[in-house]
């Protein structure tokens, strides 16, 4: 006789670690994770570190090559053009950029999500105008909308975060809405409304858990695409103003050195992909972790299919 | 089908009419262009002449009036910085980003397409990981750094290619190559993720059964089916080109509506921001129009 019973694990594993070998299944997830959380450390511990490295002038080291480890490890990305050393820079600078990014992808989200889950639910003419507005914003070219409304603000961290949030508004307005629709017909719905449940439980208890996996994708996502629009943003000089740095700003300062010193917008340039990078493997990860119809790919990764 | 786009023209109208009311109010918040125009020391009379002569000292709702009735005598009117008709140099501008729009989409397309068709025909092989690799690469690197990593190798380094302006078709190389990057990464996982679901249909393993040839089975059998999500994304990219690329545009000192957008709010010129709004409006209206009328040739279920 065969055995035919099904191996199951020795012990049964927590959610953690299940969600941790998931991650481990696949090696770039897990490495764009791994970059994640160094990028986020340094944004949270960066400035108290390092803030006083950060913004040390040191003239006898201006635009110092990188790889010369002569003038210590701090220095192992060259300096600047006032000889502040780039490595403690890149690091103080991630707390700029993450901030805002995160700051806006957070306002949109909630924002978009609201008036996604009003505009799906209550099909009347609220509705209508609310996806009329996501159209408006569509239309509307988005840089330029920065820029007009920077030039005439003054540009300061609230107003880029500000204006980069109403721009990606549409974007979660549009997907609530539309999973809203398709998930409102669904048998659970249906008997949640039969049993007498208020619109708001029905809502918050029964569609939005459901939609909420597709929005963190997508969040992930344009986590990404919002750090490249700060970036450009700070680039063109409309963004985030100095002494406050970003990665955006580092690369557009360097601009000038251009001939002379490439390492001044090119560190910087690749902490920035390597973050995108990051956000987007995380969330083709996550499109497939989060699916419950997709999930086996990642738990069956590694075992041997007998 | 003239029902439909009557509809959607009504519908763009209403959002560009309000478009350009705020943006005309907007921008005149920005500040009086008068002492960017003059000299510092311009006499007081002067400066009142130059505003009297634009209509700046009236009431805004009066200019707003004003600028409405030579609208509707097809007059834009006047670009203070050349002293030309606003829309002509904005018509000039866009000339030359539908061009660069032109050349980039088509090499892209090309490329992604096809690449992206090769990849999805073998999931998981070699080609298929270093492909996906590259788009999600391409797809995350901000253009401003790519423009200035490919300066500094091919212009400064190597001497190559020239930096800026448009004379010769070598200056339209590096702007079209940076260009390219992110559509492409974006494209090229569309294409492949569209072709993956449609390689594993029906149709297409009956016609694998028959022993039809894999290239035709990839580009006639799977693509055209596969071009939908495909042709949505390509719109999307194009439009973004097409609203200014103002990034790439204005590091190659390439005289598009871009770099022309972003000049001309700095130096307050309005007229030309209205008129270059109103153009990229149009231009995304068609180029809309024209990714549905593709849609209703690629599936005849399609109907508008």
């Amino acid at each position: 006789m065969t055995d035919t019973r099904i191996q199951s694990d020795p012990k049964p594993r927590g959610p953690f670690t299940t969600w941790l070998s998931m991650l481990w299944a696949d090696k770039l997830a897990f490495f764009a994770a791994l970059f994640l959380l160094v990028a986020l450390l340094c944004a949270i511990f960066g400035p108290w570190l390092m803030g006083d490295l950060a913004t040390k002038q040191n003239l006898r080291g201006r635009n110092a090559p990188p790889f010369d480890l002569a003038r210590g490890w701090l220095m192992i990305l060259g300096a600047d053009a006032l000889g502040r050393p780039l490595l403690p820079r890149i690091v103080v600078a991630a707390q700029n950029t993450l901030m805002v990014a995160g700051a806006a992808v957070l306002c949109s989200a909630v924002v978009g999500c609201g008036l996604g889950l009003i505009a799906g639910y209550s099909r009347k003419r609220a509705a209508q105008w609310i996806m009329r507005l996501g159209d408006v914003i569509m239309s509307f070219p988005s840089l330029l909308l920065a820029v007009i409304v920077l030039y005439m603000l003054e540009p300061s961290v609230a107003n880029i975060v500000l204006v980069l949030a109403i721009t990606r508004i549409p974007v979660y307005l549009r997907t609530t809405r539309a999973e809203v629709l398709e998930v409102r017909e669904r048998m659970f719905v249906q008997a949640a409304r039969v049993m007498g449940a208020s619109d708001r439980r029905i809502i918050f208890r029964h569609i939005l858990p459901v939609v909420l996996p597709t929005l963190l994708t997508i969040a992930t996502l344009d986590f990404a695409f919002v750090m490249l629009a700060e970036s450009s943003l700070s680039f063109l000089g409309i963004g985030i103003q100095p002494p406050e740095i970003t990665w955006g700003l580092m690369v557009a300062q360097g601009r000038e050195y251009l001939t002379t010193a490439w390492w001044l917008s090119f560190w910087p340039g690749l902490a920035i992909i390597g973050t995108t990078l990051s956000l987007n493997l995380l969330s083709n990860w996550m499109r497939i972790a989060l699916d419950p119809a997709q999930r086996w790919r990642l738990e069956m990764r590694g075992r041997k299919n007998d | 089908m003239t029902g439909f786009i009557g509809k959607r023209a009504l519908a763009s109208g209403i959002s560009l009419i309000g478009l350009v009311i705020l943006v005309f109010f907007l921008s005149r918040l920005t500040g009086d262009p008068t002492n960017l125009y003059l000299p510092l020391d311009a006499s007081i009379e002067a400066r009142e002449q130059f505003r009297q002569l634009h209509g700046f000292n009236d009431p805004l709702i009066v200019q707003f009036g004003r600028y409405v009735m030579d609208l509707a005598q097809g007059d834009f009117g006047e670009s203070l910085q050349q002293a030309r008709p606003a829309m002509e140099v904005v018509l000039q501008a866009f000339g030359w980003t539908l061009r660069l729009a032109l050349i980039t989409m088509t090499c892209v397309t090309v490329a992604a397409i096809v690449i992206g068709s090769l990849a999805a025909f073998k999931v998981g092989g070699i080609f298929d990981r270093i492909a996906t690799f590259f788009s999600l690469v391409g797809a995350s690197a901000p253009d401003f750094w790519l423009a200035i990593v490919a300066i500094v190798i091919f212009a400064v380094n190597l001497h190559w290619l020239p930096t800026s302006g448009t004379g010769t078709p070598w200056h339209w190389v590096l702007p079209v190559a940076v260009l390219f990057v992110r559509p492409f990464g974006l494209i090229l996982q569309v294409v492949r993720g569209s072709m993956i679901t449609t390689l594993s249909s029906a149709y297409v393993k009956t016609a694998r059964a028959k022993g039809v040839r894999t290239r035709s089975i990839i580009f006639v059998h799977g693509l055209r089916n596969a071009m939908l999500p495909v042709i949505t994304v390509i719109g999307d990219q194009a439009a973004a080109i097409l609203n200014g690329a103002v990034v790439i545009e204005t590091i190659f000192g390439f005289p598009g509506i871009g770099k022309l957008m972003i000049d001309s709010i700095l130096l307050r010129d309005f007229s030309v921001v209205l008129a270059s709004i109103m153009i990229s409006a149009v231009a995304i209206f068609i180029m809309n129009l024209l990714i549905d009328i593709a849609y209703a040739m690629l599936d005849p279920r399609i109907r508008y």
